[in-house]
């Protein structure tokens, strides 16, 4: 039999307006097991705390129920209270009398009969609890960053600067990710390479960090602290060991159909490239596809020319499998695919680009050498129209659009039309947008002065279409202030695309058992509290794998990430949860029901030898990794058979609690 | 193969070619056309309020013959085809419409969307297929170019008419390279013609129209040919330009070996 303490808190008038504290005390004296009970101002107060402390002592207690707040609120409080005074911590019951109830009436009377009746539900759940003890596991001190863009760029810097190793997986030949595309960066229009190349340097350079370029995540197990990761480094045919970048064979290779990917698709690149001139390994990579030697078994031009002996035509992928205590999620984003917008002639006329495309255009280092000219015959436009929201914030189709703002297309389309603007004073610039959405430092500025210093018209309204006439493209749209249709024959247009989640983002997520919402963006443990957590414990989110946004947000994120995983890895070993799911060995029947629901993939099933009076043999068992499993209890509810329970949570436990309400 | 056919009232009056030479056209291919007996007028323009009823009955009687015949009902001219693919839709999909409608009808049994209404072109594209109506081509249009003028009447609503892409359809020019003749692909071709504008306010209607033409010339178009009896109208005397607009069913008849002069 337990000996139990009832505390009353009054919350100074939070509870005790609406709740007769005194009453619910003497009420609970009468409940089976209560040895004390008493009320008090403020509960969580050192004082209140004191109190506690020496009931316990006093009355050698074996449990307390504290009738206060929400547990989310004080729980921690009053265990740590109840540990100090030589109680288990799951010996600790609260009974909700504030959110759950005061706050909520306005009858004292009422409130009172409620606040009594949850008081004496937790009464009755503690007289089933038992001392929980949460189990420890070890932590592996290395982290992986899946994605090397900025954000994972900046999330290993981080992490690797507190001293910990971290190897990056990216899954193209290069790091640097979409900010390497990048010309400008709004609101200051640096130079993206400028600002973006030093850190891959850093990077490259850092002795914790570790690039693994052109490989992906294969496959993931473990848990928190103790994952095994296996990487799948793809054949590049080219001993990264032994190539020093002179690219002598990107110059020599006769091939010359490949698309550029670094330039998006505007031009053509060997079947041997670097990347970009700052790639980060600064190593070619052999496009098989369009390699003569594969396609033929001739040529071989690039190894007869290479002085370092680098080319390997025989090289094969390879398996890299490491263990990690943390893994970051930074996959990015790329721009959707602007050929289901045929309204806008993206099919029809070379002229029409995306946003990424024109950056491309307009960056020194791009297919026209930063030389603003059309990709059909190679003039000089005088008048360019912008469409801004193509496939963002798109409710009506779902199939060809987003339903979400892209968040970016704003800013960069300002940053676009200024860039125009500042070096070609003779084209006019138009932009059709629905809102200009600005939010951001200095952001709202910088969009004022494309406005009003660099007068780029802005016309609120959306474009209707886009028609091919001869070389000129007809745009026709409305202005929604003026009320009148507006027709242009624009020499370009440039289509601002929304952003979604990077292709591979979906099977990661699988993968990691990492939630995602409908758009495949990864959801964080809590939108506000939570914000760079996956819910699974010791995945993190970085960047636009989580939501869009833009540099500076990204940079900002990546470091909290990074200080997520520094707080996970400084530690040796990781207290887990004591409040897991565990098998009742003698009813499972390994039906795998609970392993399919749970969300952290913390089930997994043993061939076990079982001897009850029952049953004598082998049978497959469930059994919980109580270092993944999350407490959620969804197995619980699912068990057919009623063989999962949930410590602290049991389902005999509840059923009191339920009882003693409806007594 | 038997359908049933719904030619509607303009196909009986002014665009009579549209008409025969569909009948002529689907006779050389097969096909036989079984006109209901006591077809009303689908009313032209599909009615936009969810309670006006009345003006859908003539479409569901259509719709409810061809049910009893176990057939599919093809349509020809562009406007019966919106009407009684839209009015079908509302009775397979809205409980409340349907109902009404059945209530009115007083049917022996309750129509409720089970027909499939198929224009002409889904016809020949879905059910006969492009490539056999090619074999079946005696008299190829070679060298011809023509532009297909689509209107919106058959494209728009995308997902209720789904006919094809709205905003880059393919049927019509599938359906001109079937026939040997060479598709000109134009940026105004899934433009409106203007329609009924061109009572009240010819101006836009002569717009409208020139617009078309002008376009379909540039991209070097010799004919033009549609599907509907009013764009064929407003393409033919509201602009400057001028090049022959004609019913697709002519260029098929011709191109079959079956077109009379009429």
């Amino acid at each position: 039999m337990q000996k139990i303490g009832v505390f009353v808190c009054w919350c100074g008038s939070n509870i005790a307006a609406t709740v007769d504290v005194k009453a619910v005390a003497q009420a609970l004296k009468n409940e089976a097991g209560v040895v004390f009970s008493t009320d008090y101002q403020y509960m969580c107060s050192e004082n209140g705390q004191a109190m506690i402390r020496q009931a316990i002592k006093e009355h050698q207690l074996t449990g307390i129920v504290v009738c206060s707040c929400s547990p989310r609120m004080h729980e921690a409080t009053f265990r740590k209270t109840a540990v100090s005074a030589g109680l288990n911590p799951y010996m600790v019951e609260i009974a909700n009398i504030r959110e759950q109830c005061s706050w909520i009436h306005k009858d004292i009377a009422e409130g009172t009969e409620k606040a009594i009746v949850l008081a004496r539900a937790a009464v009755a759940k503690l007289h089933k609890n038992a001392p929980l003890t949460a189990g420890t596991s070890p932590v592996t001190k290395r982290a992986l960053v899946i994605g090397g863009g900025i954000a994972g760029i900046q999330t290993a810097l981080d992490v690797a600067d507190a001293g910990f190793e971290v190897d990056i997986v990216e899954k193209s030949p290069t790091i640097g990710g979409r900010m390497a595309q990048l010309d400008k960066t709004f609101p200051t229009l640096d130079c993206s390479a400028c600002i973006l190349t030093p850190k891959m340097v850093e990077a490259a350079q850092h002795e914790k960090i570790n690039i693994i370029s052109y490989a992906e995540l294969e496959s993931l197990s473990g848990f928190v602290g103790n994952f095994t990761a296996t990487i799948r480094k793809k054949a590049r045919f080219i001993d990264e060991d032994k190539c020093s970048g002179c690219g002598v064979c990107t110059e020599k290779c006769p091939s010359r159909k490949g698309l550029d990917e670094f330039n998006m698709k505007l031009n053509k690149r060997g079947a041997v490239y670097i990347p970009f001139a700052q790639a980060i390994p600064n190593v070619a990579v052999i496009d098989a596809e369009q390699c003569l030697h594969f396609r033929t078994g001739k040529c071989g031009l690039c190894q007869k020319n290479c002085s370092a002996g680098a080319i390997d035509f025989e090289q094969k992928d390879q398996l890299i499998e490491r263990k990690y205590g943390a893994i970051v999620v930074a996959t990015g984003f790329k721009p959707i695919d602007a050929s289901a917008f045929n309204e806008y002639a993206y099919n029809d006329s070379p002229d029409v680009v995306t946003s990424l495309e024109f950056e491309r255009i307009m960056n020194a280092a791009g297919p026209t050498k930063g030389q603003l000219i059309r990709p059909s015959d190679l003039k000089h436009p005088h008048e360019i129209v912008v469409i801004q929201c193509v496939g963002s914030r798109c409710t009506e189709d779902k199939e060809k659009g987003k339903p979400y703002c892209s968040k970016i297309c704003c800013m960069y389309t300002a940053k676009h039309a200024m860039l125009v603007r500042e070096k070609y004073p003779d084209v006019k610039v138009h932009v059709f947008y629905i809102d200009a959405r600005t939010p951001g430092k200095n952001f709202d500025e910088f969009y004022r002065r494309a406005v009003e210093q660099y007068d780029v018209d802005y016309i609120k309204g959306m474009v209707g279409k886009v028609a091919v006439e001869g070389d000129k493209l007809h745009v026709q749209g409305s202005d929604l202030l003026n009320g009148e249709q507006v027709h242009i024959n624009a020499d370009m247009v440039v289509l601002a695309t929304a952003i979604e989640p990077d292709p591979t983002a979906r099977s990661l997520g699988t993968m990691l058992t990492a939630s995602m919402d409908t758009n495949d963006f990864f959801t964080e443990a809590h939108p506000k509290l939570r914000p760079v957590e996956s819910p699974p414990a010791g995945i993190f989110l970085s960047g636009v794998a989580q939501g869009p946004k833009d540099i500076p947000e990204t940079v900002a994120q990546a470091g909290a990430a990074a200080a997520k995983v520094i707080g996970l890895l400084c530690k040796n070993e990781l207290t887990c949860n004591a409040c897991v799911a565990q098998t009742n060995e003698a009813i499972c029947n390994g039906c795998s029901q609970c392993e399919k629901v749970c969300p952290y993939g913390a089930i997994t099933y043993e061939d076990k030898e079982i001897r009850s009076p029952e049953f004598r043999g082998i049978r497959r068992i469930a059994t919980v990794n109580e270092a993944i499993c999350q407490g959620c209890g969804a197995c619980t509810v699912t068990c057919p058979s009623g063989a999962m329970d949930l410590k602290g949570f049991t389902n005999s436990q509840i059923m009191s609690e339920v009882d003693a309400i409806c007594r | 193969m038997n359908y049933s056919y719904y030619p509607g009232c303009t196909l009986k009056t002014k665009a009579k070619e549209l008409d025969i030479y569909g009948r002529l056209s689907a006779a050389k291919l097969g096909i036989i056309l079984e006109e209901p007996e006591h077809w009303q007028c689908c009313g032209g323009v599909y009615p936009q309020g969810e309670d006006e009823i009345a003006t859908r009955l003539s479409s569901i009687r259509a719709l409810a013959a061809a049910k009893e015949k176990g057939q599919d009902l093809i349509t020809l001219c562009s406007a019966c085809h919106h009407v009684l693919k839209r009015v079908n839709n509302d009775m397979k999909r809205n409980a409340t419409i349907c109902q009404r409608a059945n209530n009115y009808l007083q049917l022996d049994t309750p129509y409720r969307g089970e027909t499939e209404v198929l224009h002409y072109l889904e016809l020949l594209r879905d059910r006969i297929g492009f490539d056999t109506l090619k074999s079946a081509v005696v008299n190829p249009l070679k060298g011809v170019n023509i532009a297909a003028y689509y209107g919106c009447l058959l494209l728009r609503p995308g997902k209720e008419m789904g006919f094809d892409d709205p905003e880059d359809p393919c049927i019509i020019e599938d359906f001109i390279r079937a026939l040997g003749a060479t598709p000109v692909k134009y940026s105004q071709r899934n433009e409106c013609c203007g329609g009924y504008l061109t009572l009240e306010n010819k101006g836009a209607a002569q717009k409208r129209a020139e617009a078309i033409l002008s376009s379909a010339a540039d991209a070097g178009a010799e004919m033009i040919v549609t599907a509907c009896p009013l764009c064929l109208y407003n393409l033919k005397n509201n602009a400057k330009t001028k090049i022959p607009v004609k019913y697709f069913t002519e260029v098929l008849a011709e191109a079959l070996g079956v077109k009379e002069e009429l």
